[in-house]
């Protein structure tokens, strides 16, 4: 077929994933053993279904050598029937064309029922794989998954996945078939004609040298290639983001001027590894074909020895299409197994990566304990500039906590404490005087109702986003939007609680979207509710109401609230104050007034004005 | 405004002629490639021609069995054959060579024109806009064109070639046996139209789960910590295999059918053979034909029989072509903002006077967002606008900024309707600190540089230092060298602020927009920056939208919106005496 290879690494008429930067390659060393290991583990996955596929290969097998025996019959007629045959008796010819139709038939069967059964192994291998990687990010710690990235992550479940079907689909496909037509072929030209196959034998060393050389390098070019692309995806998206501050600072000719310096840069990394990989196709035909050359001139010899018949040199011919056509696919198949290797790595290292947070031996609770208890907690994130220390706070159920600070003082780091997102480096955090490293995950994480910031929505109605995959009954879930000051712009809504949200929930505003929030952190009536800034797109009245409501009806509940506005905690039972990680007032609103400079501090730039 | 992406429709053929205007576009490569592709074809075809000679050079006789070889035939065929081959890889070399060369001048153009328009689009435009759908097309789908376009022509180029050829020399070998060969054509045609049918939509599902499945995963992995927190890891996890199954559902759907696609071509082929040989055989009996011509046939029954098959492939091809072509091409087809006037002025000297007059606007026809504003901003003085959430005060900016045209009333700038104004000079008389920072990938002395001509190192340090981050700057690991990736995800948000605040102490522009400007610093840091701000306002003329009440108190002018109505305006004091809608607002925040 002409030529439609090598142009681009691309399957056609697949769709596959946006690409997205990656950002954690590998290292090249220690390289080997890891591969090792993710070959070990891909065939795990192939294991469920050893059998099918033993089978299958077996068939496959079949199917192909039918492949190989028909032109050795072609040969057979021309050399031994034709002779043996009259103008009268043209039977023995028909007999042996039924017996190639036999092998046809054979082959297409036993091909198609193969392909079939691909289809279904690779079908289970990925299915397996995905489901087995989405469960295993799910329990990656917070910190794990903040050094694969959330980008990188989605890259692996989707681009990387579908390269490792490709590889399986494949490999199945035509990488079994090709060896098989390859050794096949040369299995039975030696055996019409051992000389005339030593021309061929040959070349074979050198093909699979080139062969072997230029995929090499092509693939070191793609995976360039590929990360210009990433570049370009990067600009993109900065570009999209930043349309208004681009347009308002008239620099969008700046950014067009900028975009294609990488347009071109892509394009130009792209050719050349295209170019590359064009050169395998013409060589491998050249090669072979001169070898078909060689074994006319040498068959012309052999026949005049008695050694060999025309009609042999004839299915020689036809082998050697075969071979070349093999050649070919075994090059294919090796870029698309170059490919899905890579992916497996990356998957496996994902997978490979040591279970954190680990569950202590469970401890007894305390009666007389306070339920929510900070021990002298200090916590750093990258373990030499502490991010909080020296922590310690104390709530009875129904208590409720306020934590005040500047920017990046460490409050919201406090509540990803608290929710055992991270180990801390010393002191202890108690629940009901337990160890919350004692408490099994699922334990834990159903005590609390949470709103971070700018927290997660999802394209999915109104009430599942409030529910949020709980079983909260109907009433409950309005008595939370009631709460929350919900209520009143869910009813206006045409479709009420069925009303679907896009994906980020960008169909509400940003008020909106953090009353939804808030009515998920207090449907249900948690034991622990956390507002982490949730309030902050709220204007003043709806958020002294929601202040009220929660003051009401949520007084069963031990609340955390972080904010920046000192009118949102002073009615907290307890406050505590942050700067820079550290505590540097604790009380009530009315004591810090007295005692605390900082707090002072930040009352006065709030409330300074309301005398004016 | 409210256009969607894919509104037009394209009649097919159109994509294609469009399609076809790109590769007009080089017609020197295209030349060439037309040549290359033809010549390499003709030596294609005439290899087997060479080979059935050379072999019938070698005779046998059954009879006497005794064989003879015409060594003269022989020898000038073989080097014949050596000179085609090495001179057909050579020029298939070339041609790909240059194919590639062809199509990705084509797809840089692509890229280019997607791209450029995409900036000339209106703001509001990216407001409904997915960025990853944006970028899916701008590398999926110009990438499909890429490898389709120059590969589908050429494809069926060359089958026309070879098939035609293939027919010729058949036809010269042995009519009768063409026209036994000929009975397999009807059938793999209508083998492949068959199957065709009915695989096409089976993959048309399949991508379509894909895209789903790759959505929700984009989904749920941004929500990691979330579902965490909840504990609902099991839960999610299990809607998560159901998406999953089914889009492995449609995977095997799709495979199954297109199974036997690759074996009944090769069975026809080898169906196609088998009949050759026997009637070849037949006819050698008969002393028709001899086994070299017997030889070639086979060889050009292949060659003939090849691109009949392929049919089905260029086929499904020339569809996702298709698909990818007006993906881009319809976002190409959007309308660019409107260009200026051709007699708009050229603003050099802005005093940053700023007039509404009687405006009306709405984004989509349903609702009226502004009903009727009248208002009239000296230069450098303040303007506040407040309001609930959602009440319509973003969209002020827009009007001001041009990013939206209003539908009634005019807007004025030192006396100038805006629309007379070229939008450029418009938008650089402004300068901005929104709610939502803006970096991008790149240091944080070229985030801070952007906006101004080429400042330098020293204007960019003073900025930082009046917007008061100069220290933390310091503090980063290379200073302000060091670079931002992510939009800045390795900085606090607080920190992201502070760097446009120092990105606008930059720039000369007369009137300052800061819509929610210090919602993301905490008061004390916002009271440590007020100086800073105080400057940045100095000498212009200023817009501030604010929630947060405190900011705004000392603003020559409040409007207070709600509705899309400006329902008060005045100064602090006077809008608190009034005791309406703004003095409500202002005590509530202390409740």
């Amino acid at each position: 077929m002409g030529g439609r290879n090598g142009f681009s690494p691309h399957k056609k008429g697949e769709r596959h994933a946006i690409l997205i930067p990656n950002r954690t390659r590998g290292k090249p060393s220690k390289k080997r053993k890891e591969r090792l290991w993710t070959m070990k583990r891909l065939f795990q996955y192939l294991k469920p279904d050893t059998a099918l596929l033993a089978f299958t290969l077996f068939i496959k097998v079949i199917g192909t050598m039918m492949d190989l025996v028909i032109p050795w019959i072609l040969g057979k007629i021309l050399d031994e029937i034709v002779p043996i045959c009259t103008k009268e008796n043209l039977w023995p010819i028909f007999q042996w064309g039924g017996y190639m139709l036999i092998c046809a038939v054979i082959a297409y069967f036993g091909s198609t029922w193969a392909n079939r059964n691909s289809a279904k192994v690779a079908r289970n291998v990925v299915g397996k794989m995905r489901g087995d990687l989405f469960d295993r990010i799910l329990r990656l710690s917070p910190h794990q998954t903040d050094t694969f990235t959330v980008p990188s992550l989605v890259s692996r479940m989707s681009s990387d996945t579908y390269f490792i079907h490709n590889m399986v689909l494949q490999t199945m496909r035509s990488g079994i078939r090709s060896p098989i037509l390859l050794i096949g072929g040369i299995v039975i030209t030696l055996a019409i004609e051992p000389v005339l196959s030593l021309s061929l034998i040959v070349l074979l060393p050198f093909l699979a040298l080139i062969v072997t050389h230029i995929s090499k390098k092509g693939v070191k070019l793609y995976r360039l290639k590929q990360e210009k692309a990433d570049r370009m995806v990067e600009v993109v998206r900065d570009n999209f983001s930043g349309i208004r501050v681009i347009k308002a600072l008239s620099k969008v000719d700046f950014e067009k001027e900028h975009f294609q310096k990488i347009n071109v840069e892509l394009s130009r990394s792209e050719e050349k590894a295209g170019k590359t990989m064009a050169r395998s196709h013409p060589i491998i035909s050249m090669f072979l074909n001169l070898g078909m050359t060689m074994v006319i001139l040498l068959g012309a010899f052999r026949v005049l020895s008695g050694h060999t018949m025309p009609g042999q040199i004839i299915s020689f011919m036809s082998y050697f299409t075969i071979i070349l056509n093999a050649t070919i696919a075994i090059t294919r198949i090796f870029t698309v197994i170059s490919k899905g290797a890579a992916s497996a790595g990356r998957i496996d290292e994902v997978m490979r990566t040591p279970e954190e947070l680990l569950v202590q031996a469970a401890e007894p609770k305390k009666e007389d304990a306070p339920f929510v208890e900070f021990q002298d907690v200090s916590f750093s994130y990258n373990k030499t500039i502490p991010t909080v220390e020296h922590i310690s706070f104390a709530l009875r159920r129904g208590e409720s906590l306020g934590i005040i600070g500047g920017t990046g003082s460490g409050k919201s780091t406090i509540i990803q404490l608290l929710l055992r997102f991270y180990d801390i480096d010393s002191g202890r955090i108690l629940l009901d005087g337990r160890d919350i490293r004692s408490l099994p995950h699922s334990e834990l994480h159903t005590l609390f109702g949470v709103a971070f910031q700018n927290d997660f929505l999802m394209a999915d109605t109104l009430s599942e986003n409030i529910r949020f995959a709980r079983s909260i009954g109907g009433q409950e879930l309005e008595k939370a939007t009631e709460v929350a000051q919900a209520a009143e712009f869910i009813s206006q809504l045409e479709d009420g609680f069925s009303y679907e949200l896009t994906a980020k929930g960008q169909n509400l505003s940003g008020g909106q979207r953090q009353r939804v929030l808030i009515s998920r952190a207090v449907a249900g009536t948690p034991p622990i509710l956390i507002l982490d800034d949730s309030s902050s797109a709220l204007d003043y009245k709806t958020d002294s109401n929601l202040r009220a409501a929660l003051a009401e009806k949520m007084r069963e509940v031990t609340s955390i609230i972080v904010a920046q506005r000192i009118s949102s905690v002073k009615n907290c039972d307890h406050i505590l104050v942050l700067e820079q990680g550290a505590p540097i007032g604790y009380g009530t609103h009315e004591e810090l007034s007295q005692s605390c400079g900082v707090y002072q501090e930040i009352a006065q730039s709030q409330m300074g004005e309301l005398n004016a | 405004m409210k256009q969607e992406p894919n509104s037009r429709k394209y009649a097919g053929r159109n994509v294609y002629l469009r399609l076809f205007g790109y590769l007009l576009a080089f017609p020197g490569t295209a030349l060439i490639a037309i040549f290359l592709v033809f010549s390499s074809n003709i030596l294609a075809l005439i290899g087997p021609e060479l080979s059935g000679t050379a072999i019938d050079a070698i005779r046998y006789d059954f009879e006497t069995h005794t064989a003879s070889v015409d060594w003269h035939v022989l020898l000038l065929y073989c080097f014949l054959m050596v000179l085609f081959y090495v001179a057909s890889a050579v020029l298939s070399f070339i041609l790909s060579t240059l194919m590639i060369s062809y199509s990705q001048k084509i797809t840089r153009k692509l890229r280019k024109e997607l791209f450029d328009k995409l900036l000339d689009m209106p703001v509001g435009y990216f407001d409904q806009l997915q960025a990853g759908d944006v970028i899916s097309r701008i590398s999926y789908d110009i990438d499909t064109i890429n490898t389709s376009l120059a590969n589908d022509l050429l494809q069926i180029f060359t089958s026309l070639i070879s098939v035609t050829g293939a027919f010729i020399c058949m036809l010269r070998i042995s009519w009768q046996m063409l026209l036994i060969f000929l009975v397999t054509l009807p059938l793999s045609i209508g083998y492949t139209v068959w199957k065709t049918k009915k695989v096409r939509p089976l993959f048309r599902r399949r991508s379509a789960a894909i895209g789903n499945l790759n959505g929700y995963t984009e989904e749920m992995l941004s929500g990691l910590k979330t579902i965490k927190a909840y504990g609902r890891e099991k839960q999610f996890l299990s809607r998560y295999q159901g998406q999953n199954r089914e889009t492995m559902d449609a995977y095997y759907m799709a495979d199954y059918q297109s199974a036997s696609l690759g074996p009944s071509v090769n069975f026809i082929s080898n169906l196609s053979i088998s009949i050759i040989s026997v009637s070849g055989a037949c006819f050698y009996v008969t002393g028709l034909l001899s086994p070299g011509r017997i030889s070639s046939f086979i060889l050009y029954g292949r060659k003939f029989s090849g691109p009949i098959n392929e049919f089905s492939n260029i086929l499904s091809d020339l569809q996702s072509l298709r698909s990818a072509a007006e993906r881009v091409f319809s976002l190409m087809d959007e309308f660019p903002e409107k260009p200026d006037d051709p007699d708009a002025i050229e603003l050099s000297e802005v005093r940053g006077e700023v007039e509404f007059d009687h405006v009306k606007f709405r984004y989509t026809p349903e609702r009226e967002i502004i009903h009727n504003l009248s208002l009239k901003v000296p230069a450098q003085k303040t303007v506040a606008i407040v309001g609930p959430t959602g009440a319509g005060k973003t969209t002020l900016v827009n009007l001001l900024m041009r990013f939206y045209d209003v539908q009634h009333g005019r807007i004025l700038l030192d006396g100038v309707p805006i629309e007379k104004i070229r939008r450029r000079d418009l938008r650089r008389a402004y300068t901005m600190v929104l709610q939502e920072t803006w970096l991008f990938n790149g240091t944080v002395a070229e985030n801070i540089a952007y906006g101004a001509d080429n400042p330098t190192r020293e204007e960019i340090e003073n900025a930082a230092k009046e917007a008061g981050i100069h220290r933390f700057i310091l503090s980063l690991p290379q200073g302000y060298d060091t670079y931002l990736a992510d939009g800045g995800l390795n900085i606090s948000k607080g920190q992201k602020q502070l760097l446009t605040i120092a990105r606008s102490m930059l720039s000369k522009a007369k009137m300052l927009i800061l819509d929610e400007a210090t919602s993301n610093v905490d008061t004390r840091t916002e009271i440590k920056i007020e100086k800073a701000m105080l400057r940045l306002m100095e000498n212009k003329t200023c817009f501030v939208i604010a929630h947060r009440l405190s900011t705004i108190k000392n603003a020559d002018l409040i409007l207070v919106v709600k509705d899309g109505d400006v329902v008060e305006m005045g100064n602090h004091k006077e809008l608190m005496q009034k005791g309406g809608f703004y003095a409500e607002l202002y005590r509530s925040q202390y409740q």
